[in-house]
Protein backbone atom coordinates (compact mmCIF):
# COMPACT_ATOMS: atom_id res chain seq x y z
CA UNK A 1 0.00 0.00 0.00
CA UNK A 2 1.53 3.43 -0.81
CA UNK A 3 0.68 7.11 -1.37
CA UNK A 4 1.86 7.27 -4.79
CA UNK A 5 -0.34 5.02 -7.13
CA UNK A 6 -3.50 5.55 -5.18
CA UNK A 7 -3.67 1.45 -4.16
CA UNK A 8 -4.54 2.33 -0.35
CA UNK A 9 -8.25 3.63 -2.34
CA UNK A 10 -10.28 0.39 -1.40
CA UNK A 11 -13.89 -0.04 -2.30
CA UNK A 12 -14.50 0.44 1.61
CA UNK A 13 -12.98 4.10 1.78
CA UNK A 14 -13.30 5.12 -1.80
CA UNK A 15 -16.49 7.53 -0.42
CA UNK A 16 -14.20 9.23 1.91
CA UNK A 17 -11.12 10.34 -0.43
CA UNK A 18 -13.17 12.47 -2.38
CA UNK A 19 -15.32 15.40 -1.73
CA UNK A 20 -16.20 18.89 -2.95
CA UNK A 21 -13.99 21.69 -2.08
CA UNK A 22 -14.40 25.45 -2.85
CA UNK A 23 -12.48 27.32 -5.24
CA UNK A 24 -9.11 28.07 -4.18
CA UNK A 25 -9.17 25.25 -1.76
CA UNK A 26 -8.12 21.62 -2.47
CA UNK A 27 -8.85 18.49 -0.47
CA UNK A 28 -6.78 15.47 -0.47
CA UNK A 29 -7.03 12.18 0.85
CA UNK A 30 -4.59 10.70 3.22
CA UNK A 31 -5.69 7.51 4.70
CA UNK A 32 -2.87 6.68 6.96
CA UNK A 33 -2.53 5.78 10.49
CA UNK A 34 -2.31 8.37 12.93
CA UNK A 35 0.55 7.16 14.76
CA UNK A 36 2.36 6.12 11.39
CA UNK A 37 6.00 7.53 12.74
CA UNK A 38 5.62 5.65 15.98
CA UNK A 39 5.10 2.88 13.52
CA UNK A 40 7.93 3.35 11.59
CA UNK A 41 9.89 3.23 13.92
CA UNK A 42 8.19 0.17 15.96
CA UNK A 43 9.36 -1.88 12.93
CA UNK A 44 13.04 -0.68 12.28
CA UNK A 45 13.18 -1.28 16.40
CA UNK A 46 11.63 -4.98 15.08
CA UNK A 47 14.02 -5.43 12.43
CA UNK A 48 16.70 -4.48 15.05
CA UNK A 49 15.32 -7.37 17.60
CA UNK A 50 15.09 -10.02 13.95
CA UNK A 51 18.40 -9.10 13.12
CA UNK A 52 20.10 -10.52 16.33
CA UNK A 53 17.27 -13.14 16.90
CA UNK A 54 16.19 -11.62 19.95
CA UNK A 55 12.60 -12.01 21.31
CA UNK A 56 11.17 -8.46 22.79
CA UNK A 57 7.83 -8.99 24.73
CA UNK A 58 6.43 -5.67 26.50
CA UNK A 59 4.57 -6.29 29.69
CA UNK A 60 1.77 -3.90 30.47
CA UNK A 61 -0.41 -3.72 33.55
CA UNK A 62 -1.55 -1.50 36.21
CA UNK A 63 1.15 -0.58 38.79
CA UNK A 64 2.14 -2.29 41.31
CA UNK A 65 0.56 -5.93 39.89
CA UNK A 66 3.76 -7.52 39.97
CA UNK A 67 5.71 -7.21 36.64
CA UNK A 68 9.00 -6.44 38.05
CA UNK A 69 8.27 -9.32 40.76
CA UNK A 70 7.82 -11.50 37.88
CA UNK A 71 10.54 -10.36 35.95
CA UNK A 72 13.16 -11.30 39.18
CA UNK A 73 11.47 -14.39 39.52
CA UNK A 74 11.83 -15.12 35.60
CA UNK A 75 15.45 -13.94 35.65
CA UNK A 76 16.05 -16.11 38.91
CA UNK A 77 15.46 -19.04 36.86
CA UNK A 78 16.18 -18.53 33.63
CA UNK A 79 19.91 -17.22 34.42
CA UNK A 80 21.55 -20.48 33.09
CA UNK A 81 19.46 -21.18 30.10
CA UNK A 82 18.99 -17.81 28.30
CA UNK A 83 20.95 -14.53 28.30
CA UNK A 84 17.93 -11.46 29.00
CA UNK A 85 18.03 -7.71 29.04
CA UNK A 86 15.22 -5.57 30.42
CA UNK A 87 13.97 -2.41 29.58
CA UNK A 88 12.28 -0.78 32.11
CA UNK A 89 10.03 2.33 31.80
CA UNK A 90 8.52 4.51 34.94
CA UNK A 91 7.69 8.20 35.15
CA UNK A 92 10.23 8.56 38.02
CA UNK A 93 13.30 6.50 40.00
CA UNK A 94 15.81 3.92 38.79
CA UNK A 95 14.49 1.55 41.33
CA UNK A 96 12.93 -0.73 38.94
CA UNK A 97 16.59 -1.71 36.71
CA UNK A 98 18.48 -1.69 40.22
CA UNK A 99 16.47 -4.43 40.95
CA UNK A 100 16.81 -6.33 37.91
CA UNK A 101 20.82 -5.32 37.87
CA UNK A 102 20.50 -6.98 41.10
CA UNK A 103 20.02 -10.09 39.21
CA UNK A 104 22.79 -9.85 37.78
CA UNK A 105 21.52 -8.74 33.93
CA UNK A 106 21.49 -6.06 32.31
CA UNK A 107 18.72 -2.93 32.46
CA UNK A 108 18.26 0.21 31.34
CA UNK A 109 15.91 2.44 32.45
CA UNK A 110 13.62 5.36 30.63
CA UNK A 111 12.34 8.05 32.52
CA UNK A 112 9.46 9.13 30.78
CA UNK A 113 8.92 12.28 33.50
CA UNK A 114 5.11 13.10 33.30
CA UNK A 115 4.49 10.82 29.87
CA UNK A 116 1.97 7.61 30.64
CA UNK A 117 3.19 5.29 28.31
CA UNK A 118 6.57 4.17 26.17
CA UNK A 119 6.59 4.49 22.77
CA UNK A 120 8.77 3.65 19.97
CA UNK A 121 11.35 6.32 19.77
CA UNK A 122 11.82 6.23 23.50
CA UNK A 123 12.69 2.33 23.13
CA UNK A 124 14.76 3.10 19.83
CA UNK A 125 16.98 5.55 22.54
CA UNK A 126 17.20 3.49 25.08
CA UNK A 127 18.47 0.13 22.63
CA UNK A 128 21.06 2.39 21.53
CA UNK A 129 22.54 2.49 25.78
CA UNK A 130 22.49 -1.37 25.50
CA UNK A 131 24.45 -3.98 24.27
CA UNK A 132 21.94 -6.48 22.68
CA UNK A 133 24.65 -8.84 20.81
CA UNK A 134 24.39 -12.14 22.52
CA UNK A 135 20.30 -11.11 24.14
CA UNK A 136 17.81 -13.99 23.62
CA UNK A 137 14.96 -12.31 25.25
CA UNK A 138 14.19 -8.18 25.92
CA UNK A 139 11.48 -7.62 28.12
CA UNK A 140 10.03 -4.31 28.45
CA UNK A 141 8.24 -3.36 31.20
CA UNK A 142 5.40 -0.79 30.04
CA UNK A 143 4.69 2.00 32.51
CA UNK A 144 1.88 1.03 34.72
CA UNK A 145 -1.15 2.15 33.35
CA UNK A 146 -4.27 0.21 32.47
CA UNK A 147 -4.73 2.42 29.62
CA UNK A 148 -2.39 4.38 27.25
CA UNK A 149 0.66 1.44 26.19
CA UNK A 150 -1.99 -0.70 24.86
CA UNK A 151 -2.37 2.39 21.98
CA UNK A 152 1.42 2.65 21.17
CA UNK A 153 3.58 -0.37 18.99
CA UNK A 154 7.11 -0.20 20.40
CA UNK A 155 8.71 -3.12 17.96
CA UNK A 156 8.23 -5.88 20.45
CA UNK A 157 6.86 -9.47 19.01
CA UNK A 158 4.03 -10.47 21.78
CA UNK A 159 2.53 -8.44 24.83
CA UNK A 160 1.92 -9.69 28.18
CA UNK A 161 -0.85 -8.21 30.46
CA UNK A 162 -0.95 -9.17 33.74
CA UNK A 163 -3.70 -8.86 36.40
CA UNK A 164 -3.25 -9.05 39.42
CA UNK A 165 -5.87 -10.47 42.00
CA UNK A 166 -6.39 -7.67 44.33
CA UNK A 167 -7.46 -5.32 41.31
CA UNK A 168 -11.08 -6.83 40.27
CA UNK A 169 -11.61 -10.03 37.76
CA UNK A 170 -13.99 -7.35 35.70
CA UNK A 171 -10.55 -5.38 34.48
CA UNK A 172 -10.98 -6.91 31.09
CA UNK A 173 -14.44 -5.62 30.46
CA UNK A 174 -13.48 -2.47 32.10
CA UNK A 175 -9.80 -1.96 30.27
CA UNK A 176 -10.79 -3.54 26.52
CA UNK A 177 -8.41 -1.61 24.39
CA UNK A 178 -5.54 -2.74 26.88
CA UNK A 179 -6.89 -6.79 27.41
CA UNK A 180 -7.63 -7.29 23.77
CA UNK A 181 -3.62 -6.49 22.79
CA UNK A 182 -2.82 -9.24 25.00
CA UNK A 183 -1.08 -12.25 23.32
CA UNK A 184 -1.13 -13.98 27.30
CA UNK A 185 -2.84 -12.87 30.41
CA UNK A 186 -1.03 -13.53 33.18
CA UNK A 187 -3.35 -13.97 36.80
CA UNK A 188 -0.57 -12.72 39.22
CA UNK A 189 -0.25 -13.04 43.03
CA UNK A 190 -2.54 -16.28 43.27
CA UNK A 191 -1.08 -17.04 46.84
CA UNK A 192 -3.93 -14.33 47.97
CA UNK A 193 -6.91 -15.92 46.23
CA UNK A 194 -7.30 -17.38 49.94
CA UNK A 195 -8.07 -14.61 51.45
CA UNK A 196 -9.43 -12.55 48.71
CA UNK A 197 -13.67 -13.51 48.33
CA UNK A 198 -14.15 -11.28 45.57
CA UNK A 199 -12.04 -12.20 42.35
CA UNK A 200 -13.05 -15.59 40.59
CA UNK A 201 -10.23 -15.98 38.04
CA UNK A 202 -12.96 -18.13 35.80
CA UNK A 203 -14.33 -15.03 35.79
CA UNK A 204 -11.61 -12.53 35.04
CA UNK A 205 -10.99 -15.57 31.41
CA UNK A 206 -14.23 -15.12 30.66
CA UNK A 207 -14.10 -11.25 30.25
CA UNK A 208 -11.02 -11.78 28.27
CA UNK A 209 -13.02 -14.30 25.76
CA UNK A 210 -15.47 -11.71 25.13
CA UNK A 211 -12.84 -9.50 23.86
CA UNK A 212 -12.67 -11.95 20.93
CA UNK A 213 -8.89 -12.52 22.88
CA UNK A 214 -7.88 -16.74 22.26
CA UNK A 215 -4.81 -15.76 24.80
CA UNK A 216 -3.76 -17.93 27.56
CA UNK A 217 -4.18 -17.26 30.83
CA UNK A 218 -1.81 -18.55 33.38
CA UNK A 219 -2.14 -18.16 37.40
CA UNK A 220 0.54 -17.80 39.24
CA UNK A 221 2.62 -16.09 41.83
CA UNK A 222 6.11 -14.69 41.47
CA UNK A 223 6.77 -13.85 44.68
CA UNK A 224 5.90 -17.66 46.30
CA UNK A 225 7.01 -19.36 42.90
CA UNK A 226 3.64 -20.90 42.80
CA UNK A 227 2.66 -22.09 39.25
CA UNK A 228 5.63 -20.47 37.77
CA UNK A 229 6.13 -23.25 35.20
CA UNK A 230 3.72 -22.52 32.51
CA UNK A 231 4.66 -19.06 32.05
CA UNK A 232 8.32 -20.45 31.82
CA UNK A 233 7.32 -23.45 29.17
CA UNK A 234 4.96 -20.42 27.15
CA UNK A 235 8.58 -18.43 27.06
CA UNK A 236 10.80 -21.45 25.62
CA UNK A 237 7.82 -21.73 22.98
CA UNK A 238 8.22 -18.02 21.99
CA UNK A 239 11.86 -18.02 21.71
CA UNK A 240 11.80 -21.02 19.85
CA UNK A 241 9.27 -19.74 17.50
CA UNK A 242 11.04 -16.55 17.19
CA UNK A 243 14.28 -18.28 16.18
CA UNK A 244 12.04 -20.05 13.42
CA UNK A 245 10.51 -17.24 12.24
CA UNK A 246 13.95 -15.39 11.90
CA UNK A 247 15.60 -18.34 10.27
CA UNK A 248 12.99 -17.99 7.60
CA UNK A 249 13.30 -14.44 7.09
CA UNK A 250 9.63 -13.70 8.78
CA UNK A 251 8.88 -11.28 12.19
CA UNK A 252 5.62 -11.13 14.01
CA UNK A 253 3.70 -7.98 15.18
CA UNK A 254 1.70 -8.34 18.31
CA UNK A 255 -1.95 -9.71 18.02
CA UNK A 256 -4.07 -7.13 17.68
CA UNK A 257 -1.86 -4.91 14.57
CA UNK A 258 -1.80 -8.14 12.51
CA UNK A 259 -5.42 -8.76 12.78
CA UNK A 260 -6.45 -5.69 11.97
CA UNK A 261 -4.08 -5.23 8.98
CA UNK A 262 -6.19 -8.69 6.84
CA UNK A 263 -9.35 -6.46 7.47
CA UNK A 264 -7.70 -2.62 7.09
CA UNK A 265 -6.29 -0.82 4.53
CA UNK A 266 -4.40 1.41 6.77
CA UNK A 267 -3.91 0.52 10.12
CA UNK A 268 -2.71 2.78 12.75
CA UNK B 1 -3.66 12.25 28.60
CA UNK B 2 -1.51 10.22 25.47
CA UNK B 3 -3.81 12.26 23.26
CA UNK B 4 -1.47 14.65 23.17
CA UNK B 5 0.99 12.61 22.18
CA UNK B 6 -1.11 11.58 19.46
CA UNK B 7 -2.30 15.37 18.15
CA UNK B 8 1.51 15.86 17.90
CA UNK B 9 1.44 13.38 15.45
CA UNK B 10 -1.32 14.23 13.66
CA UNK B 11 0.47 17.83 13.23
CA UNK B 12 3.55 16.23 11.87
CA UNK B 13 1.40 14.05 9.26
CA UNK B 14 -0.42 17.07 8.39
CA UNK B 15 2.26 19.30 7.99
CA UNK B 16 3.87 16.66 5.84
CA UNK B 17 0.60 16.28 3.42
CA UNK B 18 1.02 20.56 3.51
CA UNK B 19 4.62 20.21 1.97
CA UNK B 20 3.87 17.09 -0.44
CA UNK B 21 1.23 19.54 -2.37
CA UNK B 22 3.27 22.41 -2.12
CA UNK B 23 0.03 24.35 -0.31
CA UNK B 24 -0.01 27.01 2.51
CA UNK B 25 -2.55 26.21 5.27
CA UNK B 26 -4.54 22.96 6.23
CA UNK B 27 -8.45 24.39 6.52
CA UNK B 28 -10.08 21.07 7.60
CA UNK B 29 -8.78 17.62 8.84
CA UNK B 30 -11.00 14.42 9.01
CA UNK B 31 -9.92 11.90 11.24
CA UNK B 32 -11.31 8.58 11.91
CA UNK B 33 -10.75 6.92 15.22
CA UNK B 34 -12.33 3.78 16.45
CA UNK B 35 -13.86 3.31 20.44
CA UNK B 36 -10.96 0.46 20.59
CA UNK B 37 -8.03 2.94 19.52
CA UNK B 38 -7.82 4.01 23.15
CA UNK B 39 -8.03 7.22 21.90
CA UNK B 40 -11.00 9.36 22.82
CA UNK B 41 -11.99 12.66 20.22
CA UNK B 42 -13.04 15.09 22.79
CA UNK B 43 -9.56 15.05 24.79
CA UNK B 44 -7.88 15.06 20.82
CA UNK B 45 -10.01 18.14 20.27
CA UNK B 46 -9.28 19.42 23.38
CA UNK B 47 -5.59 18.54 22.92
CA UNK B 48 -5.27 19.55 19.12
CA UNK B 49 -5.09 23.28 19.10
CA UNK B 50 -2.11 23.22 21.95
CA UNK B 51 -0.32 20.73 18.97
CA UNK B 52 -1.03 23.09 16.23
CA UNK B 53 -0.61 26.50 17.76
CA UNK B 54 1.86 28.74 15.31
CA UNK B 55 1.58 25.94 12.85
CA UNK B 56 0.20 26.33 9.06
CA UNK B 57 -3.27 24.16 10.78
CA UNK B 58 -3.80 26.06 13.59
CA UNK B 59 -7.27 27.24 12.13
CA UNK B 60 -8.02 24.04 10.45
CA UNK B 61 -11.21 22.19 11.78
CA UNK B 62 -10.86 19.11 12.85
CA UNK B 63 -13.68 16.66 12.27
CA UNK B 64 -14.51 13.19 13.50
CA UNK B 65 -15.60 10.57 11.40
CA UNK B 66 -17.63 7.60 13.53
CA UNK B 67 -16.39 3.91 13.10
CA UNK B 68 -18.68 1.60 14.94
CA UNK B 69 -17.52 -1.44 16.40
CA UNK B 70 -18.34 -4.45 13.62
CA UNK B 71 -17.18 -8.18 14.00
CA UNK B 72 -16.89 -10.84 11.59
CA UNK B 73 -17.83 -14.22 13.41
CA UNK B 74 -15.23 -17.05 12.38
CA UNK B 75 -18.00 -19.68 13.10
CA UNK B 76 -21.22 -18.67 11.28
CA UNK B 77 -19.47 -15.42 9.44
CA UNK B 78 -21.98 -12.78 10.16
CA UNK B 79 -20.95 -9.32 10.50
CA UNK B 80 -22.42 -7.98 12.98
CA UNK B 81 -22.04 -4.77 15.53
CA UNK B 82 -20.62 -5.17 18.90
CA UNK B 83 -19.95 -3.24 22.16
CA UNK B 84 -16.54 -2.33 22.93
CA UNK B 85 -16.21 -5.35 25.80
CA UNK B 86 -17.93 -7.59 24.38
CA UNK B 87 -16.71 -8.13 21.22
CA UNK B 88 -19.14 -11.76 20.20
CA UNK B 89 -21.18 -12.51 17.68
CA UNK B 90 -24.15 -10.67 17.80
CA UNK B 91 -25.91 -13.48 15.70
CA UNK B 92 -24.57 -17.06 17.37
CA UNK B 93 -22.78 -15.69 20.31
CA UNK B 94 -19.37 -17.16 19.60
CA UNK B 95 -16.09 -15.36 21.16
CA UNK B 96 -14.13 -16.76 17.79
CA UNK B 97 -14.58 -13.17 15.93
CA UNK B 98 -12.20 -10.87 14.25
CA UNK B 99 -13.04 -7.22 14.65
CA UNK B 100 -13.74 -5.48 11.10
CA UNK B 101 -13.83 -1.89 12.21
CA UNK B 102 -13.94 0.04 15.60
CA UNK B 103 -10.09 0.24 16.02
CA UNK B 104 -8.72 2.84 13.29
CA UNK B 105 -6.83 5.74 14.23
CA UNK B 106 -6.50 7.38 10.32
CA UNK B 107 -5.75 10.12 9.14
CA UNK B 108 -8.52 10.08 6.82
CA UNK B 109 -8.35 13.34 4.43
CA UNK B 110 -7.11 16.88 4.43
CA UNK B 111 -8.47 20.01 2.94
CA UNK B 112 -5.68 22.67 1.86
CA UNK B 113 -5.44 26.00 0.86
CA UNK B 114 -3.29 26.24 -2.11
CA UNK B 115 -1.26 29.34 -2.53
CA UNK B 116 -2.98 31.59 -5.97
CA UNK B 117 0.82 32.08 -7.55
CA UNK B 118 0.90 28.61 -8.58
CA UNK B 119 1.00 28.30 -12.30
CA UNK B 120 0.76 25.20 -14.37
CA UNK B 121 4.57 23.97 -15.58
CA UNK B 122 5.26 24.83 -19.01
Amino acid sequence: MCDTCGCNLTPGNKHLAFKPVPKGATAVSVLKGLLAKNDDQAAHNREHFDRRGILAINLMSSPGSGKTALLEATLTTLKNEFTCAVIEGDLETENDAERIRAKGVQAHQIVTGTACHLDAHLVHDALHHMTLDGVDILFIENVGNLVCPASFDLGQHLNVTLLSVTEGDDKPAKYPVMFRAADAMLLTKTDLLAVLDDFDPDKAEAHLRNLANPAPVMRLSARKELDMEAWYAWLREQLAAQRARVAQGQSRRPAIQSDGMKYHSVTA
Amino acid sequence: MHELAIAQALVEQVDAVIDQHQASTATAIRVRIGPLAGVVPDLLATAFPLAAAGSRMEHAELEFAHAPIRVRCQTCGADTEAAMNRLICGACGDWHTQVISGDELLLESVELETTASLTPDP
